[in-house]
């Protein structure tokens, strides 16, 4: 009886639902989506990076993240850690200032907003002249400085954020002291820099956009030195000893000049343009870093001539007769210099770059010869091209983990062997419980493996496919080799290429077997590759078969794109997944839909033409099938031209939803008296204009037939050892959903192991189900006696699961777009279905089975199928009797591509993609959660020893 | 008692003549008869024109079946959509003729001379200003053929009159079912799809929710024009301009009765074995468990059953008098009770 209660009425199942099931959004991993600032605190040794939609992340040792968002969205602008201390500010482009703390909190410490201040002038005075342009927070930790658009330098106490006013030093004050003659009223506009003396704090060098610059006294409240520059200021940068500074400028020169406290104005003592004598462009931020053997390094951004180099986004380093031009794929945000950060240090020392570029993370070694990149163990370019598929495999075994991550050592051994300088916080999470590898396919024909285990989602090996196929662009064809005098001495560096040179390259599907190291990767020009892990480098020829999808059908042409062309005779290798059959499908279409079976040694493919099974043991194409409907025109023609334009008015639909949606909940936070009334019907009225200016959005409400577009497409296969003829034996079978809703069922022989290379695989079609209600067949699955899916091929060999129950009667479960339908087998005979559809109005566009344990009791965990909806929600369903667990908002609905590049794991978690370059966590499960959990100490100021002492005893405390 | 024989397809001649033909074969000369024959979707339709009887003709592939019953015991309700399909239980009822209660029937007219396309159900618990209606879309060729759109309407709240979003009909095709059966017009106010409430709906969920049920359609609606309203006693008043109902007026039980008349006329999946013939997927054998509460869903849906016969009613071959040309082979699988399924998704 229990299954005709409503959800909700059993307490048991209710309690157990809170130990097994819970949502949490738990780490972004990736690179943010366009950063526009940069921050580093070399006395917590964290990293912070802003963004365009006002998010702040900080990063330290691997592990160590956080993240915090302002609540306005709006970009950071600058983020300026506090001297020694475990807080940060940061400006917004709506010139609003931020005050974030990192605070211990449960054991673990949290990035918490403290105060925000909107600088603000007299009654009347125009905007510039509080639009914050430069900010110097002092060592004293007790004020910050503003620097403004109209000249004047505010003084900001901290940390409540309280403005000084009689400490604001004016233009006026500043004037007074130098000599009218070099100077005028405008000479003072527009604060470019601020800078504290290193060894004197009670001075501060002050620079002008016109390129005066002041060195003011705080204490006297006076100018105690000026120096006139005649180019536009863009930056500045003391001396570590304080007696001599840098400027840099517009016009690609930098100079520098003396200080003293004898002479009231000082000359140069040199100007250079490093890359001219023709016009170069700004260089907008310098270093000047000195060493033990007097050499210093000459950092800078910018300065490349502006006719041939213009646009470069270049930083360049400069040593002695050094000098490299860093050529970064994308423009540069901003960049440190990692050095010596012990007062008592003599020299700077500086051991690395680290430079944030619009797309891109680039550190750079300076320590070693050659000046090296260092491999970040976070903030991966996951778009270095685009990603068009993910598949995720759960709990590797060690075996396979150790030799992929060995042929990804042989392909990172131009990365420096520098430990990652950035090494703040300490992690504090749990080990991870298992070793799980994330697998993205990229536009450029690549694969890439990620260690997607913990916190930090890193790179492993990266698989191309790309030499297999002739295509116009040489793959040897290198950009870098210049020759020795080549001036300037660019050097690129980065990953970040989102130029594919053939389309066709694309990655579509991509299925991995852990226990073989088997894995087929499929593409969009209908090619499918079998592959094996291979520790060494090979040379070998690629096996080639053909599989016509249209064989039955006459009269088609196509007339999409053509297949790749193959490369003839051997092909070398790298080491690590070597290709040894390509299967090209015919018409040379998208690959839909792909499973691999690599105990069966089978390869199973599917297009919007039909679906092929392949043997590639004795590489024979054992079958094809065409799914194709005579009337589908559109599927012959190839390229889904009519599939854009209706993501074009989707789109359109939803911009529209929810414009109206936004304006009627606003009314009717209105609403009381007549005069909001009257607001509110003048809004209306407005509104009612406004949706007929709009071209009307409508839909067409229409049942599906079997003449509709794309029903031949394959959207899922499945491999199945399950009863299909007759209850007494049971054998191999390969099933087959399509747009249309119909599913085909295959019985395959395969020959027992001893003879599998002497006898051909054969298949012969059992049966054919037609839905009905033809939706398109997202997902198909067999449940064995006990009602447990089938174990993947090889798991039970391998003795990670049990056998299926094969004395019990399966089922066969059909998850559609709109319903969950479970029939009998072998004889088919429905027995139960969720309508999903019909009652909520939301789609499937994601399913798979989880495992869920509890996080009371290590002994009981079950199988439910979690399910995303085209409306973002995710819904947790069980097995088999199809009940509404629960539901979770996960996506905005309006977020198609986010919704598309969902991935469940087998343990209750997910990733999707919130933006081209990062992927958004999320756990379903209480038991298995990966987020970041660490701690930041400070360190003490005045010893370094003590450091380590300090925190520890700390922790022992709180602890106790 | 069953007779086979032979007509010319090319050249059918008169109702008239094929009636007499059928008296002949028979020897029932001066015995009245209602003459039905099975349609290529398996409902009964009757014979009783020129015009449905070239019909019946051109759809015989290439047997033809006719059903003749003798007018007296004649049972109307068996003519209409989906009458074959509901035959299992017919025969099933024959098979247990214990189960088997003799209806007296009320004869009022002629037995249906077309197929339902729509219908409007549920008069009885709507307000007058809303109108439920039932297309259907089985057993026709014609699109569904209409539109639909954002809007907003008015309705009235604690707070006054306030603008709401809201989903309406944007346009009916030509000579497609929403437009023949002139039961809906452009600028209804869709308030209900089978039952779900639309409000807080996405013009694209409504959308997926129509389609979903598009071969059992209903929806409920707030026609545009009020003016053609069904004005009933319990009401004072049948027909004010603007409707100013703050609330669906939808009940749950009601709800649950829409859905069970849904659920009974149901599709069924086809499924071909080994390359043979397509056949419907049957409901697997309920659990012992779930046959009492089976019977109580079917009691509470013959009580708000929305104007459709009930399957049980429904029997063919309970007259001595009746005859049929074609033996019709039933299937043994059949199970009789259909509803198991329908009550878990519920």
């Amino acid at each position: 009886m229990r299954r005709f209660l409503r959800p909700g009425h059993d307490p048991v199942r209710e309690r157990l639902k809170r130990d097994l099931f819970q949502f949490n959004k738990t780490v972004e991993h990736g690179f943010p989506h366009q950063p526009s600032a940069l921050g580093y605190s070399p006395f917590l040794r964290l990293m912070a990076i802003g963004t365009r939609s006002g998010a702040i992340k900080l990063y330290g040792a691997p592990g160590v993240e956080f993240m915090g968002l302002h609540e306005e969205n709006n970009t950071v602008m600058q983020i300026h850690f506090i001297p020694d201390q475990c807080q940060l500010v940061t400006l917004l482009d709506d010139n609003s200032l931020h005050l974030w703390s990192l605070k211990q909190q449960g054991g673990a410490s949290e990035l918490r907003e403290e105060h925000r201040f909107t600088l603000k002038g007299p009654p009347g005075s125009p905007p510039s002249a509080t639009q914050v342009t430069a900010v110097l927070p002092h060592s004293s930790r007790e004020v910050l400085y503003l620097g403004t658009e109209s000249g004047s330098v505010f003084v900001v106490e901290l940390p409540l954020l309280r403005v000084l006013e009689d400490r604001t030093i004016s233009p006026e004050a500043v004037l007074q002291r130098i000599p009218e003659d070099n100077c005028n009223r405008r000479s003072c506009e527009l604060v470019e820099a601020l800078q504290e003396h290193p060894k004197n704090p009670d001075q501060i060098l002050i620079g002008y956009s016109r390129g005066l610059i002041v060195l003011w006294d705080l204490q006297d409240n006076k100018a105690a030195q000026h120096f006139l520059g005649s180019q536009q200021l863009e930056n500045l940068y003391w001396q570590r000893d304080g007696s001599k500074f840098i400027s840099c400028h517009y016009d690609g020169s930098y100079t520098q000049w003396p200080v003293s406290s004898d002479t009231r104005q000082s000359e140069p003592l040199e100007n250079t343009v490093p890359y001219g004598p023709f016009p170069c462009k700004a260089i907008s931020k310098i270093y000047w870093q000195t060493t033990k053997n007097g050499l210093p390094y000459i950092i800078f951004q910018g300065g490349m001539p502006r006719a041939s180099y213009g646009d470069r986004h270049s930083i360049s380093v400069i040593h002695g007769s050094q000098q490299t031009a860093f050529d970064f794929t994308s423009r540069v945000i901003d960049f440190f210099i990692i050095f010596s950060s012990d007062p008592a240090a003599e020299f700077d020392d500086p051991s690395a770059l680290v430079a944030l570029a619009e797309e891109e993370l680039v550190v750079i070694d300076l320590k070693s010869a050659g000046w090296p990149a260092v491999q970040p163990p976070y903030l991966a370019s996951l778009h270095c091209s685009a990603i068009t598929c993910s598949h995720h495999v759960s709990n590797i075994p060690l075996k396979l983990w150790e030799r992929i991550i060995s042929a990804g050592s042989k392909q990172n051994i131009h990365y420096s062997s520098m430990p990652w300088p950035i090494d703040g916080g300490t992690n504090i999470a749990p080990d991870p419980p298992q070793r799980d590898l994330l697998l993205t396919g990229h536009e450029d024909g690549t694969v890439r493996f990620w260690d997607a285990s913990g916190v930090c989602l890193h790179l492993l090996y990266k698989l191309s496919t790309v030499r297999v196929f002739l295509t116009d662009a040489d793959p040897n064809d290198n950009m870098n080799t210049l020759g020795e005098d080549e001036w300037p001495p660019l050097r690129k560096v980065g990953t970040f290429d989102p130029y594919s040179d053939d389309p066709r390259l694309g990655i579509q599907k991509i299925y991995l077997c852990k226990y073989s190291g088997y894995l087929a990767v499929a593409g969009t020009a209908g090619q499918v590759l079998v592959m094996e892990l291979n520790d060494e480098d090979a040379e070998h020829v690629v096996d080639h078969a053909e599989a016509d999808l249209l064989q039955d059908q006459e009269g088609y042409r196509w007339k999409g794109h053509e297949k790749l062309k193959t490369r003839d005779g051997p092909v070398r290798f790298e080491a690590g997944f070597q290709p040894f059959v390509l299967v090209q499908c015919q018409p040379p279409a998208v690959v839909t839909s792909l499973a691999l079976h690599s105990e069966w040694r089978l390869v199973a493919f599917g297009t919007s033409h039909g679906f092929g099974l392949f043997d590639h043991q004795q590489k024979r194409l054992v079958f094809v099938k065409c799914t194709l409907h005579p009337s589908d025109q559109l599927a012959l023609e190839g390229p889904l031209s009519r599939v854009k334009s209706l993501k074009k008015s989707l789109r359109q639909s939803f911009r529209r939803i929810r414009r109206s949606r936004v304006s009627s909940r606003k009314r009717r936070g209105a609403g009381g008296n007549a005069s909001e009334v009257q607001e509110a019907n003048a809004k209306f009225d407005q509104d009612a204009l406004q949706e007929m200016e709009l071209a009307p959005v409508q839909r067409k409400i229409e049942a599906r037939s079997a003449e509709d577009s794309f029903t031949g497409f394959v959207r899922t296969l499945y491999f199945a050892d399950t009863f299909l003829r007759d209850s007494s034996r049971h054998c191999p079978s390969l099933w087959a959903g399509t747009n249309g809703g119909t599913v085909y069922a295959f019985c395959l022989r395969v020959p027992p192991a001893e003879r599998r290379m002497d006898e051909p695989v054969r298949a012969e079609q059992a049966k054919e189900i037609q839905l009905m209600h033809r939706a398109p067949v997202v997902g198909i699955l067999v449940l064995d006696g006990r009602s447990t899916p089938l174990p993947e091929p090889l798991e039970v060999a391998h003795d990670l699961s049990k056998s299926p129950d094969m004395q019990g009667s399966h089922q066969l479960l059909v998850v559609s777009e709109e319903q969950f339908k479970v029939f009998t087998l072998p004889k088919v005979s429905s027995k139960l279905k969720l309508k999903l559809t019909a009652l909520e109005g939301c789609r499937v566009r994601k399913v798979t089975v989880a495992n869920f344990g509890s996080c009371k009791t290590d002994d009981y965990s079950e199988n439910d199928l979690a399910v995303l909806t085209n409306l973002g929600d995710i819904q947790i369903i069980s097995l088999p009797f199809l009940k509404l667990q629960i539901r979770y908002p996960c996506i905005r609905k309006e977020d198609v591509s986010g919704i598309a590049s969902c991935v469940f794991t087998k343990y209750g978690q997910g990733f999707y993609l919130i933006s081209p370059s990062e992927f958004e966590r999320f756990s379903l499960s209480t038991k298995w959660l990966v987020e970041p959990r660490c701690i930041v100490d400070m360190p003490e100021v005045t010893s370094n020893n003590h450091v380590h002492n300090k925190s520890g005893s700390e922790n022992a405390a709180r602890k106790s | 008692e069953f007779r086979r024989f032979s007509l010319e397809r090319s050249k059918p001649g008169k109702f008239e003549e094929f009636y007499g033909l059928l008296q002949h074969v028979h020897k029932i000369p001066n015995v009245d008869v209602l003459v039905g024959y099975t349609d290529i979707h398996g409902d009964l339709l009757p014979i009783n024109n020129d015009d449905n009887y070239h019909k019946a003709v051109s759809t015989a592939n290439p047997l033809l079946r006719i059903f003749i019953q003798r007018k007296e015991d004649a049972d109307y309700s068996a003519f209409g959509t989906d009458t074959m399909t509901r035959k299992k239980n017919v025969l099933s009822n024959v098979l247990r003729p214990d189960n088997h209660k003799k209806k007296p029937h009320i004869v009022i007219s002629m037995p249906q001379d077309f197929r339902p396309v729509s219908s409007i159900i549920d008069v009885d618990i709507l307000p007058e200003t809303h109108r439920r209606v039932r297309l259907y879309k089985y057993g026709t060729d014609k699109p569904l053929g209409f539109y639909i759109r954002d809007g907003s309407s008015v309705r009235v709240t604690p707070h006054g009159l306030e603008k709401v979003p809201g989903i309406f009909i944007s346009r009916l095709v030509p000579g497609g079912l929403a437009q023949s059966t002139g039961l809906l017009a452009v600028n209804d106010e869709v308030l209900e799809v089978n039952g779900i409430e639309v409000s807080g709906k996405s013009l694209d969920q409504v959308t997926d929710m129509m389609i979903a049920n598009s071969r059992n359609l209903i929806i409920t609606v707030r026609p545009a024009n009020q003016r053609n309203n069904v004005v009933r006693n319990s009401r004072t008043s049948g027909s004010s301009g603007q409707s100013t109902e703050s609330s669906l007026p939808s009940s749950t039980p009601n709800i649950l009765g829409t859905l069970q008349g849904e659920e009974e006329s149901d599709e069924e999946d086809i499924i071909i074995e080994d390359s043979g013939e397509p056949q419907q997927i049957p409901k697997a054998a309920p659990a012992s468990e779930s046959i009492e509460s089976l019977s109580q869903i079917e009691l509470l849906h013959e009580s708000t059953q929305n104007g459709f016969l009930p399957s049980s009613e429904m029997n063919l071959n309970h007259s001595a008098g009746s005859v049929s040309m074609e033996c019709e082979v039933p299937e043994q699988g059949r199970k009789s009770l259909e509803e198991d399924g329908t009550i878990i998704t519920l």
